[in-house]
């Protein structure tokens, strides 16, 4: 154990440190709020820069476009991206769901197809999970997918999806046999979202911003090629994904964290002094950061040696997400009742906080993981 | 930038686990006066694990003697190792850091004008720095395997090195981050085992999610342990704040494991039989020496946020 960077860590955050300094623009820096990064073109602009100077997926094998660095310097890359306060990526469901998920299940025609195009920002994907009927119950999913010749003929609803108003392909789970036993009748396929009948409505969300999406599939056709897996694989496929999901996010989410821990702080000097109880709730926050954080460091060394991503992500996710909701709340009380009128940066972030416990697993969901694979205690279901 | 335990510390936690669950089993008599087995702790070589080479230790660091304690917390270990090891032993001369890797001198040191077993160590360090023979009365405590006594002070003699406050600090939150693994496995347990409405108890979510909450728990406490032992053993400036950081949590996250777990457990985790209460009582006597987690956290405020005047 040693927390210091080595030598080659160490030129890898100087070298890092640098470029950001030199190309990210000023007004591009901060904590910028949800829809925001979706708004405009620059966030396929400073995806492909990240991707041009090899930052876009240092872990990943460098014959599918990444950089086939160790998981320390995805850590050290994510510390100095909150450092600069740099927005990530725009190609999130593609480097940490899609990519990976290709990489396990694909064909070598599709690894080629796809995964250079993630990294470049050429490709933004979305996901095609959760159903109106189908949320935390993944494998109720009913959307149709029905083999006629060479294409499955899809056609059926999907809600929550990020990203997908601005994607270029989906990650799309859905029924292909409903007479099967549970988890067996499932398929999981590549859709392109140009393709007719693909449809999307954005929802507008308790920040009054769209995040997310609805997106509505009619006769819908894909090529049987497209297919991750086998026919009746799905579930098996989307497995694959959400541990990414889970695995990967863990520095992600902490990185924004420490974004979000360093702004209450400055708060609090500015407008806390004596006060023994808020003093006490924000070193609360700062020492669960620094639990967050190394516990994430944790988790990379058995990620480093078997390159899954463990189950303990489910535990750094549950926690994370309500850590966040319990700090934005105590920022805007923090501003006593100037948050009364805060129309701001904790206002947005306090209303976006409410979904960290339902995306990406509920936290209920997230507990019976924990409690089942991790604890080993007996299914409920 | 490593976070994992070496191999060689990994095999020293699993020899500790192995050793301790023999010699110590939760089905023993609790009331019975208990062996500490000092002589043969020599023998292993766990008094002298930071103790240099010269003076008959291994030459190794706190970080392994923090996996040894988190093991004695796992235990019930009943000797005083935290007291000689994680409170006294670094301050101490070569001669008396010899003396203790042999096994022949046991320490213990004053903690806000407590000393833990003063009447079975023999040499206390003070408040004052100094080394004091070991006088006074000693009274049980909540933990009853740990008693507390008042040192009846002389003048003491002057002691080489600093008291450690971060080195004691961490070396309880090890203890009770081997506590909370514990009770949470005893739960894990009752939870698998104990059927109602025709089903393990663990099915249910509002007794299965209680003891993933221990779990969460666990993780972070853990990781701010090893941060916090990485800190001390290399001199990182930090370790003072990373020292209140995990035993503050840790003290909070082991007493919350063992309730949470005497809960899980039902009437049978409320009877003096089953050993749930010997580990709720070790949890409070960790939560309860030195400074509370609450006086902890004002310390990380003074650091994260700069001392103000607190009225």
């Amino acid at each position: 154990m040693d927390l210091r960077d080595t030598p080659e860590e160490a030129a890898f955050r100087a070298e890092l440190r640098a470029w950001l300094e030199d190309t990210l623009p000023e007004e591009r820096r901060g904590p910028r709020g949800g829809a925001q990064r979706f708004g405009d073109a620059f966030g396929r602009e400073w995806s492909r820069k990240l991707y041009d100077a090899g930052y876009a997926a240092l872990t990943w094998p460098k014959e599918y476009g990444g950089a086939g660095a160790p998981y320390s310097f995805q850590a050290v890359f994510y510390e100095e991206m909150a450092r600069a306060q740099a927005p990530s990526h725009v190609g999130v469901i593609g480097l940490g769901m899609a990519g990976p998920t290709i990489m396990a299940f694909g064909t070598d025609e599709q690894k080629q197809a796809h995964l250079s195009k993630i990294l470049s920002a050429e490709e933004i994907w979305c996901q095609g999970f959760s159903e109106p009927g189908a949320g935390s119950d993944l494998a109720a999913a009913r959307t149709r997918m029905e083999r006629k010749g060479d294409v499955y003929v899809v056609n059926g609803q999907k809600v929550w999806s990020s990203f997908a108003h601005i994607a270029d392909w989906c990650i799309l789970i859905g029924l292909s046999d409903p007479d099967a036993p549970r988890y067996k009748g499932l398929t999981y396929m590549m859709v392109d979202m140009h393709a007719p009948g693909v449809e999307v409505r954005p929802l507008r969300q308790i920040t009054g911003e769209s995040e997310f999406n609805e997106i509505f599939f009619t006769d819908v056709e894909v090529p049987a090629e497209n297919l991750l897996g086998e026919e009746g694989q799905g579930w098996q496929v989307a497995m694959t994904t959400l541990l990414h999901e889970r695995g990967t996010l863990g520095f992600a989410l902490t990185a924004a964290l420490e974004m979000s821990v360093g702004r209450l702080v400055d708060l609090a000097r500015e407008r806390v002094n004596g006060d023994a109880v808020a003093r006490d709730r924000i070193a609360q926050e700062w020492i669960e950061l620094q639990a967050l954080r190394f516990t994430n460091y944790r988790a990379l060394g058995a990620y480093q040696r078997t390159g899954v991503p463990g189950p303990e992500g489910s535990a750094i996710k549950l926690r994370w997400s309500e850590q966040n909701q319990r700090l934005t709340k105590l920022g805007r009380e923090l501003l006593g009742t100037d948050g009364l009128f805060d129309d701001g940066w904790w206002h947005y972030q306090q209303l976006r906080s409410r979904g960290n416990t339902i995306e990406a697993g509920t936290s209920e969901v997230l507990r019976n993981i924990v409690a089942e694979r991790v604890l080993g205690l007996p299914k409920g279901r | 930038m490593d976070f994992a335990l070496t191999e060689e510390q990994q095999e020293l936690r699993s020899a500790a686990r192995k050793w301790l669950s023999e010699r110590y089993p939760l089905d023993r008599d609790f009331e019975a006066p208990a062996d500490d087995r000092w002589s043969e702790l020599a023998e292993l070589g766990w008094l002298g694990v930071s103790v240099a080479e010269d003076a008959g230790g291994a030459g190794l660091g706190f970080l392994e003697e923090a996996l040894l304690l988190e093991e004695m917390g796992y235990a019930l270990y009943p000797g005083p190792y935290l007291a000689t090891v994680g409170f006294a032993l670094s301050g101490l001369g070569p001669e008396d850091q010899a003396a203790v890797a042999a096994g022949t001198t046991k320490w213990s040191a004053e903690v806000k004008g407590l000393v833990p077993w003063l009447g079975s160590v023999d040499r206390v360090v003070g408040m004052d720095g100094n080394a004091h023979d070991a006088a006074g009365e000693e009274q049980a405590s909540v933990d009853p395997a740990r008693p507390l006594g008042r040192l009846e002070a002389g003048d003491g003699t002057a002691l080489p090195g600093p008291r450690d406050v971060p080195r004691a600090r961490t070396a309880m939150a090890a203890e009770a981050v081997g506590v909370a693994q514990r009770v949470l496995e005893l739960g894990i347990q009752y939870a698998s085992t104990r059927e109602q409405f025709g089903k393990p108890i663990g099915v249910y979510q509002a007794v299965s999610h209680q003891l993933a909450n221990t779990y969460a728990d666990i993780e972070l406490a853990r990781s701010l342990v090893y941060w916090a032992a990485w800190c001390v053993t290399v001199g990182d400036e930090q370790a003072p704040v990373a020292a209140a950081a995990a035993k503050a949590f840790a003290a909070e996250a082991a007493v919350a494991a063992c309730e949470r777990s005497i809960q899980v457990h039902g009437g049978t985790g409320f009877t003096w039989e089953h050993p749930l209460h010997r580990f709720y009582k070790r949890a409070l006597w960790l939560y309860g020496l030195g400074s509370s987690p609450t006086e902890l956290r004002a310390e990380v405020a003074d650091a994260v946020l700069g001392v103000t005047i607190r009225v």
